[in-house]
């Protein structure tokens, strides 16, 4: 269970969350959506702990891990799988290198066993026979895959999953969907999805949680979130421009405001 | 005006308390952790090998140049060139041959180091490398960090060989100085302190590049801009250090006796 208490964090002045609670409980699917720049993978990257907030906490299975130091940190983070934003592949190592990563780290499998897992993490996600690639050669939604098949080599029990399916052909989309289902399913891990696509995250969450202004401002399951009355969900998972949210554009240091 | 001098003062001392907090890491690290050896010898060969001819050929200029104004000094001051061996010999061994290899691999390595190293960071590879199980200091700094105190000095010994040689050939095939009088005036004044001092100034000067341009790999910020950032920083920092404490390394040898 992850449990996140009145958490805040800004970047010298500009403050990107201000008091977000948020449960996250043991085998289920947590989408976060939210508008581009609210706040999304500043929060998850909190609760892996790759970011410090300045006040607030954060509960992994009961450990407090904003006050851990590096070494007690690291052992809880063997839990976790990220697919961050960007992929972030290792572009020194082969693809094949890069998904056995975590798995020569943190597990003491044999090289044989390692090569037996990244290929079935390969064809999880319908890239076999590319572990001699170096990420330079992949395309954008390639790399995509590849970083989720690293996220997910090691087991671990929770995913965190950044735009999983930003970047990626619509077929290939609902394959990763499938993926994130069939994990949450026969594994039982829990996942914690961002994304801006609907779609997706109606069909694969259990619960959806809209961030906006630095604030969890609503929780509640596909149907729900659906139905909901509260403008600024409605709004944004209906995607108008028209209604409370403003887009805030920056353009050349002044802020305008879009309608 | 006071308030940003007064912060810039705080940045520094802060970036400052940092950088040897990133040393101490590092040291530690590189003592009480099995090593990985590939990874180090590939950045020995990187480091070391690799900087050979850039080296070679700024050190037998030096020392070839050295020889002439040597000559040429002691002949309007003695009315014949003497002393040029002892000259070379001292200067290269003693100065140039550590701040001159030094200020080599900085812009080479350094520079290097800092753009990797950055790269890694603004493309998340660095937050990557925690999520899965591993410690960016060693499984970065540390290998770096080792070729690199190994690496200079062996180079610096190897620019004083070939800096000596250089005066060598200006002296005998173009001052016409006896090929023996060139040796002696070396062998007969040079002590092994000598030797001991350009090559623990050497030792510094390595940890110079490696924290400078390590630190600011791992702090860059700002995508590519930021990279490149990192990179002159790095360089411009610790050729700058390099010369200031190379004054206060010398001082303080002389007052232990060592050279
Ligand atoms: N390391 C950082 N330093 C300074 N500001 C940052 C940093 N990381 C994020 N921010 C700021 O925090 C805000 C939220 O960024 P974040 O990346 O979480 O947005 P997001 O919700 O994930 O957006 P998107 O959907 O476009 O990915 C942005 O305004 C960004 O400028
Ligand atoms: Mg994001």
């Amino acid at each position: 269970m992850i449990k996140i208490v009145d958490l805040h964090k800004s970047f010298g002045e500009n403050s990107v969350l201000s008091g977000v609670n948020l449960e996250i409980k043991d085998r289920e699917t947590l989408t976060i959506i939210g508008g581009s720049g609210c706040g999304k993978s500043v929060l998850i990257k909190h609760i892996v702990g790759l970011l410090k907030p300045e006040s607030g906490n954060i509960f992994i299975d009961e450990t407090e891990i904003t006050g851990l130091n590096e070494k007690l940190l690291s052992e809880v983070q063997k839990n976790f799988g990220f697919l961050f934003q960007g992929a972030a592949l290792f572009d020194s190592l082969t693809v094949g290198d890069n998904v056995a990563f975590g798995l020569r780290n943190l597990t003491d499998k044999s090289e044989d066993e390692i090569s037996k897992k990244v290929k079935k993490c390969l064809s999880m996600i319908g890239l076999e026979g590319i572990e001699q690639m170096k990420p330079s050669e992949l395309s954008g939604g390639m790399k995509k895959r590849v970083a989720l098949a690293r996220a997910i080599a090691t087991d671990p029990k929770y995913i965190f999953y950044d735009e999983p399916t930003t970047g990626i052909d619509p077929i290939m989309a609902d394959v990763i969907n499938d993926l994130i289902i069939h994990l949450q399913k026969s594994l039982d891990i829990t996942s914690i999805v961002v994304t801006h696509d609907m779609t997706s995250a109606y069909k694969i969450s259990n619960r959806i949680a809209m961030l906006y202004d630095g604030k969890i401002i609503g929780t509640g399951t596909p149907d729900e979130i659906k139905k909901t009355e509260n403008p600024y969900i409605k709004q944004f998972t209906t995607g108008s421009s028209v209604g409370p949210i403003k887009m805030k554009v920056k353009a050349h240091g002044t802020d305008t405001e879009s309608r | 005006m006071i308030t940003t001098i007064g912060k810039k003062f705080i940045k520094t001392s802060d970036d400052i308390g940092n950088a040897f907090l990133l040393l101490v890491k590092t040291v530690r690290s590189s003592f009480s952790e099995k090593q990985d050896r590939k990874n180090i010898i590939n950045q020995m060969i990187q480091i070391g090998i690799m900087s050979v001819p850039v080296t070679a050929l700024t050190s037998v200029f030096t020392g070839m140049v050295l020889a002439l104004q040597t000559a040429y000094s002691t002949r309007n001051i003695f009315n014949e060139p003497i002393y040029i061996g002892s000259v070379v010999g001292f200067s290269m061994v003693k100065e140039l041959g550590p701040v001159l290899t030094a200020v080599v691999v900085a812009g080479r390595v350094g520079a290097a180091i800092a753009a990797e190293l950055g790269t890694m960071k603004v493309t998340e590879q660095i937050d990557a490398l925690y999520t899965l199980g591993t410690n960016p200091i060693k499984y970065l700094a540390v290998p770096r960090f080792i070729s690199i105190v190994v690496m200079l000095p062996i180079l610096t010994v190897f620019a004083d060989i070939i800096g000596i040689i250089g005066g060598f050939f200006v002296s005998v095939y173009k001052l016409g100085i006896a090929a023996t009088v060139y040796k002696n005036d070396i062998l007969d004044y040079m002590r092994v302190e000598d030797l001991c001092h350009g090559l623990i100034k050497s030792v510094f000067f390595a940890l110079i590049i490696v924290t400078v341009a390590c630190y600011k790999g791992f702090n860059c910020e700002g995508g590519a801009e930021g990279v490149g950032r990192a990179t002159t920083q790095t360089v411009v920092i610790s050729m700058v250090m390099i010369l200031v404490s190379d004054y206060f390394l010398t001082a303080l040898l002389v007052l232990f006796g060592v050279g």
